[in-house]
């Protein structure tokens, strides 16, 4: 629009007002994590101007941060991997093969996806109780799948239907069966979308509060955002420990959005622009 | 129809059935038995403080104390409210920055790219920045408030339910303002350029190309943020589990935080089953209309 393109600079000017409230808050809390406790409540500076690591030190040393950041790493992986290799059949079938009750599943799928956790928390305590799976890795992983398997599933079916036909279809009519062609054909060049389809539920696995803190007991099983919650202080809140932990938190997140974003971006926007 | 007979077809079905059933397995395995489950349970008494009573069936008993229960109406208008509050806004200001990032300018990866880290970050994270922001010593909203004269003094924002509200409803916004922007910008570069330029050649005015083709075409997109996050801030938990934790009180407690301390610290599993079920029943009522209208356009596409 010519409108625009006579002013580029106002437009910059508009984006950089825009983002700076956007910014803001994560870079405060990076500044704030690097900031002794005494001149955080006497004199705070918008400048790092005396970086010091003590909290970092201290939520390694003291709180054994590692041990939720390991717990959330093994949770979240290991659910990604799951429902992508079991998400990325079901989406091929689902948007590639002819059969009855597809429109009927695909519902269903969405109809989960957009659950309210708390209406299957205490069904899922008692099976969880029952199983003696309360406090372990598997006492998340599956109940993580209740959101993980159906984002998985929608995202793919959506990757699915792009591929061209082509290739597929010549594969099939050189003889070789469906199976072949999906190994050999569809998953090869489903790469990048099941690549992005596994970073965005890595990210919903990552950052999922509730069902962490209704199914682990202590800190060996917590996850980073419960650790992070629960944190208390002696006597008073320990504002330093929390934002450096909170910063260990967004930092892989944040590399990832950094490095992916444009593959984000398309992963989101698929399901919902195109349908 | 032919279509039994030809060997690629039935190949395919089967094909789908092993492909699917999986998938379909696990979803029902986790999701919807338990969720049955909820319905169930929510027909009997079951207090795990009190095992002795035992699990006996009582009917509709647990809904008729919650009709009773003020803590639930008032949860209930909680939610609503942060609902119908922070959804609004992040609608109109989601809107505001699509349109400003909807042209190919220099840094724009990289703007994208940033307005999407509230996004990503562990919600529990952004309510614990936003309770340092303010905070009544070291909170920097305090400071800069007292600097530009709106406020005398430091003032201590958690302790009544109308001031604890605004750091709850900027923090909602703050984080997922930009996914909303996201979703609009995408729904913009679907738009047909031509239609702008034609009316440009018209000479219609940039606030009458808004009106008139940019908000009429992005209606679909618009619908869609809209109910995506209308049913997230209806479960919204974490966000006030950890800036608030539901006070001043029960003051800013929402249903499924409610929910919650009834389950699992109060582990009354019979009455919090009736509760789930009335945050799934509103739930699933909007998710119905969702389907609905995404339904419509994924037949269209199909064919």
């Amino acid at each position: 629009m010519t409108a625009r393109a006579e002013r580029p600079w106002l437009r910059t000017l508009i984006v950089v007002a825009l983002l700076i409230p956007i910014a803001f808050p994560l870079y405060w809390a990076l500044v704030a994590s690097l900031t002794s406790e005494a001149a955080l409540f006497s004199d705070p500076s918008i400048w790092p101007a005396d970086p010091i690591l003590s909290h970092y030190r201290a939520l390694f040393a003291n709180r054994d941060f590692w041990t939720p950041v390991r717990n959330s790493l093994v949770v979240a992986g290991v659910t990604t991997v799951f429902c992508v290799a079991v998400g990325s059949l079901a989406a091929y079938a689902l948007a590639r093969l002819e059969f009855r009750g597809k429109a009927l599943i695909l519902g269903f799928i969405l109809a989960v996806s957009m659950f309210p956790q708390i209406s299957i928390v205490s069904p899922l305590y008692l099976l969880l109780r029952g199983m003696r799976l309360i406090n372990t890795y598997p006492g998340l992983i599956m109940p993580y799948m209740t959101f993980a398997m159906p984002l998985t599933v929608w995202l793919l079916v959506g990757y699915f239907r792009q591929l061209p036909k082509d290739l597929e279809e010549a594969a099939l009519v050189d003889g070789a069966s469906r199976l072949v062609a999906f190994v050999k054909i569809i998953i090869p060049l489903a790469m990048p979308g099941l690549a992005t389809t596994a970073i965005l539920t890595f990210i919903y696995c990552w950052n999922e509060f509730l069902f962490a803190l209704s199914f682990t007991l202590g800190p060996e099983r917590q996850t980073v955002p419960v650790a992070i919650a629960l944190f208390r202080g002696e006597y008073q809140v320990p504002w330093g420990e929390i934002l450096a932990a909170s910063v260990v938190a967004t930092a892989p997140v944040a590399a990832i959005v950094l490095i992916f974003q444009r593959r984000i971006v398309q992963g989101l926007t698929s399901g919902a622009v195109k349908g | 129809m032919s279509a039994r007979a030809d060997p690629r077809l039935t190949q395919d079905r089967r094909l789908a059935f092993a492909f699917v059933t999986p998938a379909v397995s696990v979803i029902a395995l986790i999701a919807i038995f338990p969720l049955l489950w909820t319905l169930w349970n929510s027909l009997h008494l079951q207090d795990l403080r009190m095992p002795w009573l035992g699990h006996p069936f009582i009917g509709l008993d647990n809904y008729a104390e919650l009709a009773r229960d003020p803590r639930f109406w008032s949860s209930l208008g909680h939610t609503l409210f942060f609902t119908v509050v922070t959804v609004s806004l992040e609608l109109v200001l989601g809107l505001i920055i699509a349109l400003a990032m909807n042209s190919t300018f220099r840094g724009r990866g990289f703007a994208r790219a940033t307005s999407l880290l509230p996004w990503a970050i562990p919600t529990v994270v952004a309510a614990l920045l936003w309770r340092f922001m303010f905070d009544s010593q070291a909170g920097i909203a305090n400071a800069l408030l007292v600097a530009i004269g709106v406020l005398e003094r430091p003032m201590v924002w958690f302790i009544e339910a109308t001031t604890a509200w605004i750091p709850v409803i900027l923090s909602d916004v703050w984080k997922t303002t930009p996914f909303v922007a996201i979703l609009l910008l995408a729904g913009l570069q679907n738009i047909d350029r031509t239609l702008y330029e034609a009316a440009e050649v018209d000479g219609a005015s940039a606030w009458w190309r808004l009106w008139h083709i940019t908000i009429p075409l992005l209606k679909p997109t618009i619908f869609v943020a809209l109910i995506f996050r209308t049913l997230d801030a209806f479960r919204v938990f974490d966000l006030l589990y950890a800036l608030t934790g539901g006070g001043p009180g029960t003051a800013t407690e929402p249903i499924a935080l409610y929910t919650h301390t009834i389950i699992l610290q109060h582990l009354r599993f019979g009455y919090g089953s009736a509760l789930s079920v009335v945050v799934f029943v509103i739930t699933f009522g909007l998710a119905l209309i969702y389907i609905r209208g995404l339904g419509l356009r994924l037949s269209g596409e199909e064919r």
